[in-house]
């Protein structure tokens, strides 16, 4: 290992070493305002290394890729870890009581997920998405008072557990049959493989598939979103949706290009059929969710879908791979001020996390709900937010591939989302309730702030998107 | 710059009515009448600096330099996108028909708006904005985003100062019009797709993709795309269900914009992008598209006739006056074309005048039902007679706008379908009938003494001559609107004519 392996490394020896030193600090001063700021210093130091590591762009050992697009992908999802860092602060400091592991749990999940995005070989691969998940076991689990959390927590763990073990022996079929762990090299040695023992390749194949697309909740894999989004914190709801899911997306969209896999028809309508149940399944149970957590539970397995469908349509073009820097990034952006303006508007109360409690929020906090409105709009498609433009993204290369079956049920997924997403909004501009509730508190600057950056950088995506599709073209 | 700055005069102008509420709670009123009448002034001051030869210029569909205005410059060039926007006379007068019934709309609210009142004036000028947009905009991404954006403050003036089931009304009308706009965004999409295979080329500039070859059964599907949204937005039997609701249930100045305006969007789109686009696809489809028209037609009427609720019996009216845009569309000659666009600015007008004396009949009677009325006229005779004006206007009295229009369809439609043309006849005259029930059941009849209310008074009654005297005008001189349009579907016919190389 030489000097610019170490330093296209950078952003993962940041993460490890504040790790390290949150650690460290927790056993000689427990202090969480301390923790609070190294973490938030570590963050800041990663996001600068994900610039600087890109002129060293290159294979580190077998295990890792840095290129680019990695790094561009580990910037979003610690940028996120930022964001949740800030909601945090709110939810995990009560007087009194110690905190500080929560932030060394945040900071081990991030560098999972950093990790998981630059991995290029399945040692990695489960590495990275092991230390993620473990990390945010614990995470979930957070507030000791409560039930919700706990359960949520163990039916993470179980089930995750069985994923993994699904993963590894996806991972053992596939090694049998090519004699492979990296994904180039099992792109090179499936095809011949496929040839003498279709089973074996594509049983692998698919139970890699699944492990991973239980983390990122599509249908069938789907049962467990509702619950744990509810029971856990806010603030590590929003981190789950974004970090977590992004990252697994990433690295699966890594390992179907890299190990060619767009090549075997009867993967291709697995996914199709995934991907078509996520946008109806998903859109359709939302309908009825009462509680706004649980239903971007619903929404997200629907996104999910969405983006199923661009990874279904890669053929190796251009167009498709920035389509997913580009979904996923306004996905991210659209969850991570749903997820702010529910933590700062409900706090860790289950109750207020009620549609019903959002009801006049425009006349309460104007910042807060505009934000909401925007993410909402954006989630739904609508122009002129970053989530039109990666619908138009994922519409494009439907009708480009003529996909027009995945593309009827992504119309009819994305109209039945209209209803739920407008019932938010209607709640908050109900004037009924005006008088009734009062004024939710003191103001709040950093959650007004982070309400407002969010805000503008989905409309930025969306109104004015040539800069960031040049960027996402030159990945 | 010109038609840029129209946009954004409102949309400014919006968030100044916003602020505006701070200083006081009549000042956004103002201040919004004061941004309507500034973009209307604009307007007239850089159309008198332009020969008025160039207005009476047939345009070249597919040439840009040939419309009165053309603007355009690169937005997301990795897609081809462009801020694209250019005016001919059909625009033009639909421009005029926006500013003018805004100014409307903003009178309507002065009193009927109690809270919130910055708010309520951004909201109403920002759709204004999105309606210039769509009249304006010729770029297929440009056309499409005003398109849907401009329904989001509409759906906030439904949600917010509705009546008393707004949250329904105000649903249904964004689900119906984003639903049917997201097919039209797969068929914009599938259209650019095709003009990419064939020529290589990114674009989803109107003048590029007017000549785009298509194979016939693509083309069926794209057109059916465009065709659904617009008449969803017109709205065309049967895919009226929203209309009569958010009507029914929008404040007194969202109903004039709704009714005025919004609904000539979708007429609008069909005369420019559903039939230049696929003119050939269009021609086939025609007699299905006739159809609906003339159920629309006879459907509204009936349905009109059994409303007990003023509001909601204008609502089905509309329904049915829509229905003879589509059919005159859809005739696709140059006498059925012309009546179409007279329909569009007649109808704009008629109706937005009956939904604010709905309006004003609501804020003083508290009920829209006509059984609770009666005698109305006693009580308040200018008011009566206004109304009676309106509602004759709206039934097409000779001599008023409307029936030019309807005159000119049916005499259009005449040479494409004599059975429909009877059928479509049958809507004047039930038209007469809900009219003058109308008018009956809510201001003749036994006055009930005990009232007291106010009549119209003067800004009431000003906003109210604007209109007649534009009625008035259309029907007794309609030649400068003919004219004006005139080009324009000529334009357009010469053009369908020799992509599908058969005169109609």
């Amino acid at each position: 290992m030489n000097a610019s392996q170490m330093q296209a490394l950078l952003p993962v020896l940041i993460l490890s070493l504040t790790a390290v030193v949150l650690m460290i600090q927790a056993s000689i001063k427990r202090d969480q305002k301390l923790a609070w700021i190294i973490s938030a210093l570590g963050f800041l130091c990663t996001l600068w290394a994900t610039g600087y590591a890109r002129e060293f762009a290159q294979p580190v050992t077998i295990l890792l890729q840095v290129d680019s697009w990695s790094l561009f992908f580990s910037a979003l999802v610690v940028f996120a870890a930022l964001v949740t860092l800030v909601l945090s602060r709110k939810s995990f400091s009560p007087e009194g009581e110690r905190k500080e592991e929560y932030y060394l749990l945040l900071v081990l999940s991030v560098l999972g997920a950093v990790v998981l995005i630059q991995s290029s070989h399945m040692v990695s691969l489960l590495l990275g998405m092991e230390l993620m998940g473990v990390a945010l076991y614990a995470m979930i689990a957070f507030p000791e008072k409560g039930l919700l959390p706990l359960e949520a927590a163990i039916k993470y763990l179980v089930l995750s557990a069985c994923a993994s073990a699904i993963l590894l022996f996806g991972f053992a079929l596939l090694y049998a049959a090519t004699g492979q762990l990296s994904y180039v090299g099992i792109g090179q040695q499936a095809a011949t493989a496929y040839l003498s023992n279709p089973l074996l390749v594509m049983a692998g194949t698919a139970m890699v598939i699944s492990g991973l697309a239980f983390k990122l909740s599509v249908v069938p894999f789907h049962m467990w979103t509702p619950d744990v989004y509810q029971g856990a914190p806010t603030p590590v709801t929003g981190f789950l949706a974004t970090v977590s899911k992004g990252a697994v997306f990433v690295a699966l969209t890594r390992f179907y290009m890299d190990a060619q896999l767009y090549q075997y028809q009867p993967l291709i309508t697995a996914l199709s059929i995934i991907a078509v149940a996520s946008m109806l399944i998903g859109n359709l149970l939302a309908l009825r969710q009462e509680d706004i957590k649980r239903l971007l539970a619903y929404s997200s397995i629907a996104h999910f879908g969405y983006l199923l469908v661009v990874l279904i349509t890669l053929t190796g073009t251009g167009m498709a791979s920035d389509a997913v820097t580009f979904y996923l990034a306004a996905y991210i952006l659209t969850s991570l001020a749903a997820f702010a303006v529910i933590a700062r508007v409900a706090g860790e109360d289950q109750h207020k996390t009620q549609i019903a409690a959002f009801e006049g929020l425009f006349w309460r906090d104007k910042i807060q709900a505009t934000a909401l409105t925007v993410a909402m709009l954006s989630f739904a498609g609508i122009p002129l937010t970053a989530g039109f433009m990666a619908k138009f993204y994922v519409v494009s290369l439907a009708i480009q591939g003529s996909y027009w079956f995945l593309l009827s049920a992504l119309v009819i997924g994305s109209a039945i989302a209209i209803y739920y997403y407008l019932r938010i909004i209607f709640s908050m501009s109900k004037t009924s309730v005006i008088d009734s509730v009062g004024d939710i508190g003191v103001q709040d600057y950093s959650a007004n702030l982070t309400a407002l950056l969010l805000t503008a950088l989905i409309l930025m995506l969306g109104s004015w998107p040539q800069p960031f599709i040049t960027f996402a073209g030159g990945l | 710059m010109l038609m840029i700055n129209l946009i954004l005069i409102l949309i400014v102008g919006g968030f100044a009515a916003l602020i505006s509420e701070r200083f006081g709670q009549n000042i956004p009123r103002k201040v919004a009448l004061a941004v309507v009448m500034l973009d209307l002034v604009y307007l007239l001051l850089s159309l008198s600096v332009m020969p008025e030869l160039e207005l009476l210029q047939a345009p070249q569909p597919s040439d840009p330099q040939s419309w009165l205005m053309h603007y355009s410059r690169e937005w997301i060039p990795a897609f081809g996108i462009k801020i694209e926007l250019a005016v001919d006379g059909l625009s033009l007068l639909m421009v005029f028909l926006t500013l003018i019934l805004g100014a409307v709309a903003v009178s309507a609210s002065w009193t009927d708006v109690q809270v919130r009142r910055g708010f309520f004036e951004a909201n109403l000028l920002w759709t204004l904005a999105g309606v210039l947009g769509v009249f304006m905009a010729m770029d297929l991404f440009l056309f499409f985003l005003f398109w849907e954006v401009m329904l989001i403050p509409m759906y906030f003036m439904i949600a917010i100062w509705g009546h008393e089931n707004r949250g329904y009304a105000a649903m249904k009308f964004f689900i119906f019009t984003q639903v049917s706009g997201l097919l039209m965004l797969v068929s914009i999409l599938a259209l650019v797709a095709v003009h990419q295979s064939n020529t290589g080329v990114w674009t989803f500039s109107y003048f590029d993709l007017l000549n785009t070859q298509i194979a016939e059964q693509t083309a069926f599907w794209l057109m059916l795309g465009f065709f659904i949204a617009f008449v969803v937005k017109l709205p065309g039997f049967p895919f009226h269900t929203w209309l009569p609701d958010a009507h029914t249930q929008a404040p007194t100045a969202g109903s004039v914009i709704l009714a005025g305006v919004l609904l000539k969007t979708g007429a609008y789109g069909l005369i420019r992008f559903a039939v230049p686009l696929f003119p050939q696809a269009s021609i086939e489809f025609a007699p299905i598209a006739l159809w609906l028209g003339a159920a629309g037609v006879v459907y509204g009427a009936v349905l009109a006739f059994g409303q007990t609720d003023f509001k909601r019996l204008i609502a089905y009216s509309s329904v049915s006056h829509m229905g003879f845009v589509l059919l005159g569309v859809y005739a696709w000659n140059a006498l059925a074309l012309q009546g179409a666009v007279m329909q569009m600015v007649a109808h704009g007008f008629s109706t937005a005048a009956l939904f604010m004396i709905a309006g004003s009949l609501q804020e003083r009677l508290h009920t829209r039902d006509m059984r609770e009325m009666g005698g109305l006229w006693q009580n308040m005779p200018r008011m009566g007679a206004v109304a009676m004006f309106f509602v004759v206007a709206s039934l097409g009295l000779p001599g008023l706008g409307n029936f030019v229009a309807e005159f000119l369809i049916l005499l259009g439609l005449f040479q494409v379908d004599r059975w429909l043309t009877v059928i479509a006849s049958l809507g004047l005259i039930t038209g007469a009938a809900y009219s003058l029930l109308l008018m009956q059941r809510s201001f003749q009849g036994e006055p009930d003494e005990t009232r007291q209310l106010t009549d119209f008074g003067s800004r009431e009654m000003l906003t109210m001559a604007v209109m007649m005297i534009a009625l008035i005008g259309l029907g007794l001189y309609p030649q400068p609107v003919l004219d004006i349009a005139r080009p324009v579907v000529e334009g357009l016919l010469n053009f369908s004519a020799t992509v599908t190389g058969e005169l109609l």
